[in-house]
């Protein structure tokens, strides 16, 4: 893009009629005519390369905006929110002075053209955000949904995510501890590759994304800028991927673990010397994003020399410069004085440092390019005044047709052997089998903190070593029931992640999303994160757990056809005792099996109905998030004084899926006995919400009854731990080794 | 009195500070090197722990071997200093020479995170008295680059000397030769294995084993009782 004379504010303005490549860059006409009219006159290039990239859907969030809103107006009160919606991610507060900031981020369309990298720079991009707050990592999570399993591009997708995701975060030094795997053929063209993290720290060392104090350097640290993902938020991110066009893997960034990992070490350290101001990482928009927030947020303009930014390749245009998305780079707002002592711990990690700019008294943003000023603008028009659309939409004419083809009515299996059959034939499939081949791909343990990870109901780690608190995180969502209603669909996710942190013992406190749908162009998707999105927000004010952050990831969609409606959710929560903790497997022969809460007949959007009909229609399991609630705490006190062993949350698969995963973890058997009013097939494949097994120690089974008696959960016995077989009584007896082998071998034999 | 254990920080170390705490629930004072800084402070024994030092663009432990404080470490170590080799650190203790073979990337090309079950065959050595030979123990294993290799003839002298400290069992993760885990030097002092027993030193983190702590109790009697 080199273009004489350089194309300067004065030059833009005495050039009034040049065409500029608007298009091309991702804006739509009215959007090009908008940016005109706040300038009062035409862009330079590199203006028009900053709004173009910041008013992307990726970056601005112009079709979902109107939506969100809801989880501001509708938040719950809650005395934990240290930090909302809006920063670089939410924190709150998990006591003893302790601050726990995380969130969860999509990074879909990379990881399809570029598996390995697209993957690795996701993980890259959520840590440093939580650096960016003032937190050291000290998790991931990595919630993952693919193509069918048996697809042959899912074999060229998986193992290099996966890989991708291992050789990152591995080399990081965080502990990956929780996720999902899923499959399903709606995310054949669009895999969606979800990362989060969490960090801790003090209260008091929070930091926010800003710029003030007129005179404060502006710093660029980290790696050098270079020619990678450049538009990857505009062209990648925006736009539905069409075969026609050429391959974008030039737009995908490279990522280089080890240096971010020298950048987390050196920004902590600056932290703890309390010599930053104001810090933003550079991820999507890069540094048009770092610089139009930071100035946009703080009190003041900046000044940005770009001639001063330190290049991976010199023959980069300022607009280049300015869109680049090289990974591993953040930027630091610092007082003159303490510049020296920060450049000082940059050399001493060996990461390059350059005072780039300064915070200056005025309201704009100007930046220079050798001499002349190339961009002259209100930050705050680049960051926050982007387009938002009211994008029209509407309940799709398929939707009644859906829910009326009833997964109830589909044929159930006539004798014992047909049922024994299925229940192999359910845990051995991609979705409900181990994906141990997966996760052992990931670190769980460095850092030393890691009191459970996957395949427990939520990950959690320790916060402090004398106190015992920790934190736990689950994430989780059903496409499958959202597409069925998204409404209910988005609060099952919510409620199937609040479950999973109450199940291991911690007292869910905080949510972040990570919305998945496609093209918002489409009014029946519009309708699908429309209704998604109340739902979410209505399930978080009932649990009192409000939305902290997240991230909307649109147009996950090739040609016509959209991915599931995939609202994941996330919940983050607190214990006092990571002593007390619950984990999933059996523990010792002889305790007794309860099943917690009501069972209905529910199959639709079932995995049964998947994995034996291939079915999916009718409606989702009923909701009832105030029951949600009282089995939360149920299980909370139970793990708490002591009265549960083990204990597992009933989701997809149902109360099979859930007794078969704690065996086999917990190498012991277990009997089973169809309760009164149930029928097996019901009691073993059910997906009613609202439910978990758990395993009671003889000496606790009056007390535990009692607790559950007072506050009215409905509570059955439905066995005992016991023996090497699972067995339902009267039906039929599968011997540990024979599930082991179902459950086991499916994913590397499809994979490996 | 207690004992100082010294635990390298490389740019690129990722269990320099679990691998202090596992010295303090053993009951030593952790004590922070800099691989800057050709100082070791003085102390009574060094671990080099896991991660990927300089990030191991290279090969495994092949940069880190060159680094200043390892000028030290490896004179230090050659006149007797018990050196403990994690991981990374068993990768840097053959690329500086002081164990032989080396580490080539594991058979299947994966990263492997996995609780490995392991015999300790050398009881005898600063770091592992206070095992039992023919112990069985789980210990972390977390690695890409773990298939431990040498020539025919280093492997017969390391078999007859009886310098194989730990072997796989059941499972042998990554295709080591002779299902090597962790070897020593003639004279004991030094340690290198790829198993993580910083890892284990806690029952509620983790695998929830204490396996790996008598690597730490064990070098902690040898000083004090020096």
């Amino acid at each position: 893009m080199s273009r004489t004379p350089l194309d300067t504010v004065e030059h833009a303005t005495a050039t009034p009629d040049v065409e500029l490549p608007w298009a091309e860059l991702g804006l739509k006409k009215d959007e090009y005519e908008r940016v005109v009219e706040i300038l009062g006159r035409r862009p330079t290039g590199a203006e028009l390369a900053m709004y173009s990239v910041m008013w992307s859907e990726h970056c601005s969030y112009k079709s979902s905006k109107v939506h969100l809103r809801q989880f501001g107006e509708k938040a719950p009160q809650s005395d934990a929110m240290l930090v909302g919606i809006g920063e670089n991610a939410g924190v709150v507060d998990v006591g003893q002075g302790y601050a726990v900031t995380f969130k969860v981020e999509s990074h879909n369309h990379p990881s399809y053209v570029e598996p390995y990298q697209g993957a690795a720079t996701g993980v890259g991009g959520i840590v440093r955000d939580i650096i960016a707050m003032g937190a050291r990592p000290v998790a991931v999570v990595d919630p993952l949904r693919f193509g069918a399993a048996d697809h042959p591009d899912t074999k060229r997708v998986l193992p290099g995510v996966v890989a991708g995701i291992g050789g990152y975060g591995n080399c990081l030094g965080l502990p990956n501890i929780g996720g999902e795997v899923v499959f399903d053929a709606c995310y054949q063209g669009n895999p969606l590759v979800n990362a989060g993290a969490i960090g801790v720290m003090r209260h008091e060392d929070i930091h926010l994304a800003k710029a003030s104090g007129a005179g404060n350097k502006v710093i660029l640290y980290g790696a050098r800028t270079g020619g990678d993902g450049i538009g990857g938020a505009s062209i990648l991110a925006s736009e539905t991927f069409d075969d026609a066009k050429p391959s974008k893997r030039p737009a995908v960034q490279v990522g280089d673990p080890f240096q971010e990992k020298l950048l987390i070490e050196c920004t902590l350290e600056a932290f703890a010397e309390k010599l930053v101001v104001g810090i933003q990482d550079l991820g999507a928009a890069g540094l048009s994003c770092a610089t139009s927030e930071l100035a946009s947020n703080g009190s003041g303009g900046m000044r940005v020399t770009l001639d001063d930014v330190p290049l991976r390749d010199s023959t980069l245009s300022p607009e280049e410069i300015l869109m680049s998305e090289s990974q591993e780079r953040m930027c630091a707002v610092v007082e003159p004085e303490k510049v020296d002592r920060f450049l000082e711990i940059c050399d001493k990690w060996d990461v390059i440092a350059t005072v780039i700019g300064e915070v200056t008294d005025g309201d704009r943003l100007e930046i220079f390019w050798h001499g002349g000023k190339i961009v002259d603008v209100d930050p705050r028009t680049v960051a926050h005044d982007g387009p938002v659309y009211e994008r029209p939409y509407a309940r799709p004419d398929w939707q009644d047709a859906l829910q009326a083809d009833d997964a109830n009515k589909l044929p159930r299996p006539g004798t014992s052997d047909e049922l024994k059959d299925q229940v192999l034939k359910l845990v051995g499939s991609p979705n409900q089998a181990s994906k141990q081949w997966i996760t052992q791909q990931y670190d769980h343990f460095v850092q030393g903190n890691t009191v459970l990870a996957q395949p427990e109901d939520s990950g959690m780690i320790r916060v402090d070593e004398e106190s015992g608190l920790g934190v736990a995180i689950a994430t989780d969502g059903n496409g499958r029931y959202a597409k069925l209603d998204p409404y209910t669909g988005a609060q099952l996710a919510l409620a199937e992640a609040y479950r999973n942190v109450a199940t291991t013992g911690a007292k869910p406190l905080a949510v972040s999303d990570c919305l998945n749908f496609g093209s918002p162009e489409d009014p029946a998707v519009m309708w699908q994160f429309a209704e998604a999105v109340r739902g979410l927000a209505d399930g978080c004010l009932q649990l009192g757990t409000p939305v902290t952050g997240g991230n909307v990831s649109l147009y996950n969609q090739t040609g016509e056809a959209a991915i599931h409606p995939t609202p994941v959710v996330a919940v983050l929560g607190v214990i006092d005792d990571v002593a007390r903790r619950t984990p999933v497997a059996f523990q010792e022969d002889g305790q007794l099996l309860y099943l917690l809460g009501d069972t209905r007949e529910e199959f639709g959007g079932s995995a049964w109905s998947q994995v034996i009909h291939d079915h999916l229609g009718g409606l989702p399991p009923k909701v009832d998030l105030e029951r949600e609630r009282l089995l939360g705490e149920i299980l909370i006190s139970a793990s708490r004084d002591g009265m549960i062993d083990s204990a597992h949350d009933l989701s997809d698969g149902g109360l099979v899926q859930a007794v078969v995963e704690s065996a086999l973890l917990g190498g012991k058997g277990a009997r089973l006995v169809v309760p009164d009013g149930l029928d097996a097939f019901t009691f073993l494949f059910s997906e009613s919400a609202g439910r978990a097994v758990v395993a009671v120690p003889r000496s606790e089974e009056v007390r535990f009854n009692d607790m559950c008696g007072a506050r009215g959960l409905p509570v059955t016995r439905i066995g005992v731990v016991d023996g090497d077989a699972v067995e339902v009584q009267g039906e039929f007896t599968l011997p540990l080794t024979d599930l082991r082998e179902a459950h086991e071998e499916t994913i590397p034999g499809l994979l490996a | 009195m207690t004992a100082r254990i010294g635990v390298v920080t490389f740019p690129g170390s990722l269990d320099d500070r679990d691998t202090q705490r596992a010295i303090r629930v053993a009951g030593a004072e952790p004590v922070a090197l800099w691989h800057k800084d050709k100082d070791l402070k003085q102390v009574d024994a060094v671990v080099l722990c896991g991660g990927f030092s300089y990030g191991d663009y290279l090969r495994a432990g092949a940069i880190a071997r060159f680094s200043p404080v390892m000028d030290t470490v490896i004179e230090q170590a050659k006149a007797g200093l018990p050196v403990l080799g994690i991981c990374n650190g068993f990768q840097i203790l053959t690329e500086a020479h002081l164990l032989p073979g080396g580490m080539l990337g594991n058979d299947h090309l994966h990263f492997i995170c996995r609780d490995q079950k392991l015999r300790v065959e050398n009881a005898d050595t600063s770091w592992t008295s206070d095992y039992t030979a023919g112990q069985e123990i789980h210990i972390p294993l977390k690695n890409m680059d773990g298939r431990y290799v040498a020539d025919r003839r280093t492997l017969d002298e390391l078999e007859a000397e009886g310098r194989v400290a730990f072997r796989y069992l059941d499972v042998n993760p990554n295709g080591s030769l002779n299902d090597i885990a962790g070897i020593t030097n003639a004279a004991g002092n030094v340690v290198g294995l790829m198993p993580h027993p910083e890892h284990a030193v806690e029952s509620l983190i983790g695998t929830g084993r204490t396996d790996g702590l008598p690597f730490f109790t064990s070098i902690l009697k040898k000083l004090v009782n020096a």
